[in-house]
């Protein structure tokens, strides 16, 4: 009985927290890879790594370390390339590392062991709570909701800053909410899929449906579907032959990709070869 | 012919760097003006200021006269600017250009996207609608951002160097297309190339730090020399066009 419940339990918390990651992933992933901020997210998932270390040398949680060193990363490096004082890239590089150092260092200082510091690294479904599933849940409902507001504004100040500023003067207000959600988004999914492998997630479901459509909202959608079928394949996985889940749901991904590239080559040479076809 | 809007005694600028110096001039409603000058000299300076995207460091551009409003003016920017691998619809870009007056949530409806199939129906962009831009080529991207900047429907319209989308071509066309639109606004252009542009502008305007208005849309080497306008005269071999007249 006992069993059921525990099994339960994970089986309800498992299916919401994919269901949430797909949705951060659907949005915040089609807006890091269509701005080509890959690199910059994983800047702002590595520093966030400082704010974990900083929480459990502090004794609270270290989830709140996180989004505190994530959101400030974010917002940091945005202001920073608003500004255009700085090589984005080099700037990016550094709050990598040091994130890392600091993080590093302050778990180091802490006395005793750190349980759960490999689940931040490398993710795992048996270390979130409710509270980090509610977390991601809120997170998820606040992406739908500016996206379908401002859908057409944040479309096109995406696509063509300058020429946005033609006809709105809060370009500025709207990129920072979008870094700073993004930031969020990122940071909340580390229990999960942790920080080396979160940039997977963000990126690769995006990148197959790119290679299908690219249409902006489909993009979205399709992307929140194909990463909700790949997480819970890797959730399954790494459950039944007991492997670490945010590696699993990588591999998943990366196979979902390659197999979307041979169907696209695929398809692409049969229309081809149909076109030829006709003409002769 | 009436006044749609007047600079006045402007000088512009990037931080400390002073481009346009002391500009005064007056853009008559219905004109197709030629903007003209050397690199830096100040075109697209100029452009940035009238559409408010810089701020003058002293003197004013004055929309009164013609009471003309920021969302009556339809720009297109010159190549570089937005990113043509984004995965965005011709149609989307479309109606980025009805963007003004419509808030920060900017929802489209259906007279709106009726009003943009029109836009591309007449720059023969219908076909193309669903597609994203980075199938399109030079040509058809160059009519995207020409649909862009008209579909709000524009009094003034801007444009900055709108021909290095395509080859030389091409270029007629596109400037038969600005001479029927030209019915309905006010354009200017700034472009590189006297010669090619001068059978289609109705006057021109030498911008070199300073600006000269030249009513006209004959100009000889000696205007140029006049106005302190020293530009690199193109000429395109075999394809027919107006040169540089000379005094007679």
């Amino acid at each position: 009985m006992m069993e059921n419940l525990f099994e339960y339990s994970f089986v309800v918390r498992s299916l919401l927290g994919a269901l949430f990651a797909s949705i951060t992933a659907g949005i915040a992933g089609t807006y890091i890879v269509s701005k080509r901020l890959v690199f910059l997210s994983g800047g702002i998932t590595h520093a966030s790594f400082g704010g974990i270390g900083l929480g459990y040398f502090l004794g609270i949680s270290p989830v709140l370390g996180a989004v505190v060193f994530g959101l400030g990363a974010a917002l940091g490096m945005e202001y920073m390339s608003a500004r255009g004082r700085m090589r984005e890239d080099s700037a990016i590089g550094i709050l990598w590392a040091l994130g890392m150092a600091v993080g590093i260092i302050f778990i180091y200082l802490t006395p005793g062991y750190a349980p759960n510091l490999m689940s931040y690294l490398f993710g795992s479904i048996l270390t979130v709570t409710y509270g980090d599933i509610i977390a991601l849940g809120i997170i998820s409902l606040v992406l739908i909701a500016y996206t379908a507001l401002f859908y057409r504004t944040l479309l096109y100040i995406s696509f063509d800053e300058s020429y946005a500023r033609t006809f709105t003067t809060h370009v500025d207000l709207f990129k920072y909410i979008s870094v700073g959600l993004t930031g969020l988004a990122i940071v909340l999914n580390i229990r999960m899929a942790g920080v080396i492998m979160i940039i997977a997630l963000l990126t690769i479901p995006a990148n197959i449906v790119m290679l299908f459509t690219r249409e902006y909202l489909r993009i979205i959608v399709l992307s929140t579907v194909v990463s909700f079928i790949a997480i819970s394949a890797g959730f399954a996985v790494s459950w039944f032959i007991n492997l670490p889940t945010g590696a699993t749901i990588v591999t998943v991904l990366v196979l979902f990709w390659l197999t979307a590239r041979a169907v696209r080559t695929l398809s692409r040479r049969r229309s081809s070869d149909k076109i030829k076809k006709s003409v002769t | 012919m009436s006044i749609l809007f007047s600079i006045e005694s402007l000088t512009a600028g990037y931080e400390d760097k002073v481009v346009l110096r002391d500009i005064t001039m007056q853009v008559e409603e219905n004109d197709f003006i030629g903007i003209i000058g050397p690199n830096g000299g100040g075109k697209t300076t100029l452009l940035k200021v009238i559409l408010g995207l810089l701020k003058p460091f002293s003197g004013r551009v004055d929309f009164s006269p013609g009471n003309l409003r920021y969302n009556q003016i339809g720009y297109m920017p010159q190549v570089a600017q937005g990113d043509t691998l984004f995965p965005v619809t011709v149609e989307d870009v479309v109606l980025s250009g009805m963007m003004h007056g419509k808030g920060a949530r900017g929802s489209m409806g259906r007279n709106d996207k009726k009003h943009a199939g029109e836009v591309m129906e007449q720059l023969g962009l219908t076909s193309l609608a669903r597609q994203p831009l980075n199938e399109l080529s030079g040509g058809q991207l160059q009519r995207v951002y020409l649909a862009r900047a008209v579909s709000g429907s524009p009094r003034l319209l801007l444009l900055d160097e709108p021909a290095t989308y395509v080859d030389t071509s091409f270029e007629a066309d596109f400037y038969d297309r600005l001479r029927l639109l030209n019915e309905r606004m006010t354009i200017m252009m700034v472009s590189h190339d006297v010669g090619m542009i001068s059978s289609w502008v109705k006057s021109f305007a030498c911008v070199n730090r300073s600006l000269f208005y030249h009513p006209h849309s004959k100009i000889t080497e000696e205007d140029l020399r006049l106005y302190g306008c020293p530009i690199q005269l193109v000429t395109h071999g075999d394809v027919p066009h107006v040169v540089l007249h000379k005094h007679e």
